[in-house]
């Protein structure tokens, strides 16, 4: 019996050490993915390259999504604000919705989807075929050849994405509610230009996607290069980069919103 | 995929994500070149702000004049002191009348600005002399409650 | 056409003016966390010669590779190419070293996203600064060596596993290597792939005058090309000499390994208690 409680609090103890020894691997990663930058930037056709993969793949997705979410917001929002007679603030509701957390977040959230699974899925593929290795083998740094240029081109695409995201959202918010509703046009858009700040809302906004892109491309490359070098491994590390995303994702974003939105 | 034709996508993307941060900035946030111009601070005593923020409109008119800078408790007289940022543009008198405002109902709070009739303008530094607190609206309910109970009583 | 290496005196051409050996391995340990590897191997891999280091699944061979190219480093003992040390070589001079190695992987390892040129271009474009033009001659120069200089466009998923194998090879000779590692280069290979593979490495070896250390448990095509084979056993080596040598061995390991015998010193059952015992035990729990 006691052994039985020793032995589960000694398999916790290592499951927490492990993880502490995994984010300080990370972090040692990231350390080198950012030395060995400098090949990347002075070869920039290489992030040009994974541009296409993690950006322009990324347009569809999220300009699908970023309408549907604006629409829904402009229909629930407008249903909610109509019921304390202000339906008429629909347009800065909105905005702020989307510029300050859903843009940032659910970008993100597709993005580690989307671009961070295959950015791991490449990766991990190249591990276990030995591709790496044989870079290696030919004098090449793959974590400057490989690595960097991907979550370089990571760090660029998502403010560009989550940007993306807002603007289509906001236009998919116009639809319901100017279009189909039939608020006021001008009173749509000056209540949403009233309402949000350009410092405190869209700038916030815009660091708040930078730092998802770097949390987002930093697991996916590290879950990558990490993988097992099995078909099992490859699979698993993709997973674990959309579940540790996804978590990340909003953890940061509660920190961040924590420090920028709550100071006033 | 051919290197011209990977350059013009990944071209296209950047070109749509930046379109995309200018109708943010300037559509949606109306960042205009005069938010950032010059503008001069004043001071207003109030007994209570209600749910005044940093960075609140000032409004006069109707108008957007300035923003609230600052809040701050004063431990002596257990008012709020509040730093306003006006517009240089805007000149009020010095009997210029402050008051805490709600935008509809539930909506954000702001400061009003009513100009009085003196002739001397108020300077930077200046503290605005006449001010009103905000409307608490559970005051106002107890308040109308108070009063059509003894309406009531009164039949 | 299938060209015999018999003994072959006139493969004494040596790759360099000293007679050292190219790599001299000398006490090596290995360990994966606390599970043992290698155990003191010592082994020398003379310049201009085409050695085969044999040994059963899982013995060390694929390690024994990956520290000799500075992918791993050795927890005892030292790997000396060339008059170097990997083990001590700081980042740099690791990878100047690694431009004068070329190395076959297993299945290969192309780029998936590289056409069959760029994957041969790729070591040549990464660390030298030629012109495109030259780089162009160049790549189809080595595939020309492996015969595949028609097939350049194609993209390496359209490619056969010898063809895949062939394009490896070329990519790997592709900087001119002193020191030429093969994985496993006949894993998979149908017996004609197989015969051009086992040709080329033995051709490659002489004509760019490199020396070859080749990694394989594929006995009767290795003993057709290699000139000394060292045989490795539970991270050691257990027997070696030439292939006339190792036919004529009655070394117990060796006899196993050379004619595929299912039991002897490497027991055909993982190691497991008495059989009578737990099929008793067995019979008893289930009474």
């Amino acid at each position: 019996m006691l052994e039985a409680v020793l032995d589960s609090i000694a398999r916790l103890g290592h499951r927490v050490t492990s993880r502490v020894q995994r984010l300080g691997r990370a972090s040692v990663f990231l350390g080198a993915t950012l030395l060995g930058s400098g090949t990347a930037w002075r070869r920039f056709s290489l992030i040009v390259r994974e541009l296409y993969y993690t950006g322009v793949l990324s347009l569809i997705i999220i300009s699908v999504s970023g309408l549907f979410v604006g629409m829904v917001l402009g229909l629930q929002l407008y249903e909610t604000l109509q019921r304390f007679g202000s339906g008429t603030m629909i347009g800065g509701v909105v905005a702020l919705s989307l510029v300050r957390e859903l843009g940032p977040v659910v970008a993100a959230l597709l993005f580690a989807s989307r671009a961070g699974s295959a950015i791991t899925a490449e990766i991990g593929l190249m591990r276990a075929t030995e591709q790496l290795s044989a870079m290696e083998m030919m004098a090449v740094d793959p974590v400057a050849r490989v690595v960097a240029p991907r979550f370089w081109s990571g760090v660029i695409s998502m403010p560009l994405l989550a940007a993306l995201f807002s603007a289509i959202g906001i236009f998919g918010g116009y639809l319901i509610a100017v279009v189909l509703i039939g608020v006021d046009e001008g009173t749509f858009w000056s209540q949403m230009q009233d309402s949000v700040d350009f410092r405190l809302d869209i700038v916030n906004g815009i660091i708040k996607s930078c730092v998802f892109g770097v949390v987002v491309s930093w697991i996916a490359v590290f879950e990558g290069f990490h993988a097992a070098p099995s078909a099992e491994g490859v699979s698993a590390a993709t997973t674990r980069t959309v579940v540790t995303s996804a978590l990340a994702i909003l953890a940061a974003d509660f920190v961040l919103t924590a420090f920028m939105f709550t100071g006033a | 995929m051919k290197r011209t034709t990977l350059d013009l996508w990944v071209g296209f993307f950047v070109a749509i994500g930046l379109a995309s941060l200018l109708f943010l900035a300037l559509k949606v946030g109306s960042l205009t070149p005069s938010s950032s111009s010059e503008s001069y601070a004043l001071q207003a005593r109030f007994g209570n702000i209600g749910g005044l923020k940093v960075r609140a409109p000032i409004k006069s008119a109707g108008v957007v004049v300035g923003r609230v800078k600052d809040i701050r408790f004063d431990q002596e007289s257990y008012l709020a002191i509040v730093t306003l940022d006006v517009n240089a543009n805007y000149q009020f008198p010095r009997d210029t009348f402050a008051t805490i405002n709600t935008s509809g109902l539930l909506g954000e709070q702001y400061v009003g600005f009513e100009a009085g009739g003196d002739e001397v303008m108020l300077k930077s530094g200046d503290v605005i002399k006449k001010t009103q607190d905000a409307m608490v609206l559970e005051k106002l309910i107890s308040q109308f409650m108070y009063n059509k109970a003894s309406e009531d009583d009164g039949k | 056409m299938p060209v015999a290496y018999p003994g072959g005196e006139k493969r004494k051409r040596v790759s360099s003016d000293t007679n050292s050996p190219l790599v001299r391995i000398s006490n090596l340990n290995f360990a994966y966390d606390n599970r043992p590897i290698l155990t003191g191997i010592d082994l020398e891999i003379p310049r201009g010669k085409l050695v085969a280091i044999m040994g059963t699944s899982g013995c060390g061979k694929t390690t024994l590779l990956r520290l000799i190219g500075g992918q791993l480093r050795a927890s005892a003992g030292d790997v000396v190419v060339d008059g170097q040390n990997v083990g001590r070589l700081g980042h740099d001079d690791l990878f100047r070293l690694r431009r004068r190695m070329g190395m076959l992987f297993q299945f290969g390892a192309l780029f998936t996203d590289l056409s069959v040129f760029d994957n041969v271009a790729f070591p040549l474009r990464e660390n030298t600064d030629l012109s495109e033009d030259l780089i162009h001659d160049l790549v189809l120069m080595k595939l020309h060596a492996v015969g595949l200089r028609g097939a350049h466009r194609l993209m390496p998923n359209e490619l056969s596993g010898g063809m895949a194998r062939r394009v490896a090879l070329a990519r790997a000779i592709a900087l001119d290597p002193m020191l030429m590692m093969y994985d496993e280069p006949f894993a998979g290979l149908d017996p004609i792939s197989l015969a051009i593979t086992g040709e080329l490495i033995r051709k490659l070896n002489d004509a760019l005058g490199a020396s070859s250390i080749m990694v394989t448990h594929d006995v009767p095509e290795s003993l057709k090309i290699v000139d000394y084979i060292f045989f490795m056993a539970g991270g050691k080596v257990v027997a070696q000499g030439t292939p006339e040598d190792i036919r004529n061995s009655d070394d117990p390991f060796v006899h196993q390994f050379i004619w595929g015998e299912s039991d002897g010193p490497v027991p055909f059952h993982y190691p497991a208690p008495n059989y009578a015992d737990e099929m008793v035990r067995r019979g008893e729990r289930h009474a």
